[in-house]
């Protein structure tokens, strides 16, 4: 994801000048290629992400298309303030690249771990969240970020080219993706927790469930479609992400406003820090976040029993 | 407009007016910081009227950021003096529905291209904006206006580490070291001297001027000759509530409005 991301952007400023890039000292072995290619456009605005927020909403009233890159806690939780005011209030369309979406750095520690970051940015008028499954996916939101009104948050995880797509799927702000098809149930997912879903999904067919799989993608906006999903069939949402104000939430908030069922169940990070060591794998299933602990919920909430 | 075309007389009068509408529009409304306008009234009359180039217009051209928001009124006095705002619009100042709130909303506009009123924002923008200019092959200035008490915030100072690191000489800041903040004065809460040290070892050119003379004010604010060199720090020296006696370096001006019979006064003390 980040070198497809890192790739694309490199392209994109061959043919638009106005494109640079800001990290706070991070992306070892990733951004190189821009770097190099493009000196000038490109600034490490070192370990000072408050000024780097401000930095990005100065180049953007001046005309520039402006992606931050940074691992996500600290292109978030760490400069809330200046991205409601510098770009929020100011209708900047910069895009801030949170990286390490959930546990991807799980054994780096809570202080790596983005799992509150859906729910603050998406409380933020102006702001889209975007939080793409594989590579394909990132490479196919691009032309999107830096065009518009406003900021974007682009959540990214590691997940190699095809993890789940072989074309370049047709995404973007407002629009899912189903990559399963299924009639019994939906899940609802985004980021890496989409594969996970897919595994789970093959574990439910072998229940007698068919369960089908959307990448959600949009977090702000949310595809209208899936609020027909919730018409249609249950639907659960499977986040790396606090059940408290991600996808889930965002779900629940839209099918109150709408008057439609609200999804089945919201499957997500509990409201509680790791406090353990672990990789990514263990913290999810500290969570349930595994296929097996989805089917295994899934089966309960649908009462299907064994 | 360059130094030369205004005279110090006309400066002058432009600021008197500024106070005058900054003292009676924060009566009519009872809206708080006339202290905190009228200390940094001539800074910003010197910035509009005497170092900001008209022909230096667009999105690389020049700029001014007053990052201490709650002097909006002084701010709104300036534009409206400069004729970016109507006296209509400003008479509306503060009421419901009015694009002119306590804190400046961003709205370019009316000439605010980035709206403040949280401290510590101000520089970081400038310097993103000096940055771009630069990088556009414009040689446009930035100016941004900002508190003493605002240099407490973290924020400034990895601006202030940043405009360093990449030379902008293309930006000016100048703070309205009036001693004074929210609770009483900055070296009894968080004392910033010796500050011109710490500019001047951050990497800053920096100048120190009476931030009451106009004159002193016009000639440090003019853009240095290179975008490529030092940033520039002006800590213009001024007196909180200046130019109305009894609200002279006296904190309660941060909170409180003129009441009828105190308004005549400072009227009468800003004639002219």
């Amino acid at each position: 994801m980040r070198n497809a991301l890192i790739d694309e952007l490199t392209t994109l400023a061959v043919t638009d000048p106005s494109v640079v890039l800001i990290v706070n000292d991070v992306g070892f072995s990733v951004i190189e290629p821009f770097q190099r290619q493009f000196p000038q456009r490109f600034i490490n605005a070192g370990v000072a992400e408050a000024n780097m927020i401000g930095v990005a909403a100065g180049l953007a009233l001046t005309g520039h298309r402006v992606f931050v890159y940074a691992i996500a806690p600290f292109t978030t939780y760490r400069c809330m303030e200046q991205i409601r005011l510098d770009l929020c209030r100011t209708k900047l369309p910069v895009t801030l690249v949170g990286l390490g979406g959930g546990f991807t750095y799980g054994q780096l520690g809570t202080t790596h771990h983005p799992t509150e970051d859906v729910a603050m940015l998406r409380a933020l008028p102006g702001m889209r969240v975007l939080a793409p499954c594989d590579a394909l996916e990132t490479r196919a939101l691009v032309p999107y970020l830096g065009a518009g009104e406003g900021p974007i948050y682009l959540r990214l995880e590691k997940a190699g080219q095809s993890d789940v797509h072989t074309t370049l799927p047709a995404v973007g702000p407002g629009c899912s993706v189903r990559v399963r098809e299924g009639t019994d149930v939906t899940l609802v997912s985004y980021g890496t927790m989409v594969q996970v879903s897919l595994a789970a999904a093959e574990r439910l067919e072998g229940r007698g469930v068919s369960a089908g799989v959307v990448s959600a993608v949009s977090l702000k906006p949310l595809d209208p479609a899936l609020l027909v999903e919730l018409r249609m069939r249950p639907v659960v949402t499977v986040e790396e992400h606090s059940t408290i104000g991600g996808l889930g939430s965002a779900l629940a908030e839209a099918a109150a406003d709408a008057g439609v069922p609200a999804p089945r169940l919201r499957l997500g990070v509990a409201d509680a820090y790791a406090e353990v060591a672990g990789d990514q794998a263990y913290l999810r299933s500290l969570s349930g976040l595994t296929a097996e602990g989805i089917e295994t919920r899934v089966v309960a909430a649908l009462g299907r029993g064994a | 407009m360059s130094q030369a075309a205004i005279s110090l007389p006309e400066m002058q009068a432009r600021a008197r007016a500024v106070r005058r509408f900054a003292v009676q529009a924060t009566a009519r409304t009872r809206a708080s910081h006339i202290g905190s306008a009228l200390s940094v009234t001539d800074i910003l009359v010197a910035v509009y009227f005497a170092a900001m180039r008209p022909d230096r217009a667009g999105i690389h051209g020049d700029h001014c950021i007053l990052s201490k928001g709650h002097a909006a009124v002084a701010l709104y006095g300036v534009l409206a003096e400069r004729g970016v705002l109507r006296v209509s619009d400003i008479e509306h100042f503060y009421e419901n529905g009015s694009l002119l709130a306590g804190h400046p909303e961003p709205n370019a506009e009316a000439g605010i291209i980035f709206g403040s009123g949280s401290l510590g924002h101000g520089l970081p923008v400038s310097n993103g904006m000096s940055f771009g200019k630069r990088l556009a092959g414009s040689d446009g200035h930035t100016w941004v206006v900002m508190s003493d008490g605002e240099c407490e915030e973290g924020s400034t100072w990895e601006a202030a580490l940043f405009a360093a690191q990449h030379r902008l000489g293309n930006l000016t800041a100048i703070v309205d070291r009036n001693g004074i903040q929210g609770m009483g004065s900055t070296e009894s809460i968080m004392g910033l001297e010796p500050f011109a040290q710490k500019w001047r070892a951050f990497g800053w050119r920096t100048l120190e001027v009476d931030g009451h003379d106009l004159a002193a004010l016009a000639e440090a604010a003019q853009p240095a000759g290179s975008t490529t060199g030092q940033p520039t720090m002006v800590i213009a020296r001024t007196t909180k509530g200046k130019g109305v006696s009894f609200m002279e370096a006296n904190n309660d001006w941060h909170y409180r409005s003129a009441n009828p019979d105190e308004l005549a006064t400072a009227l009468a003390e800003l004639a002219g």
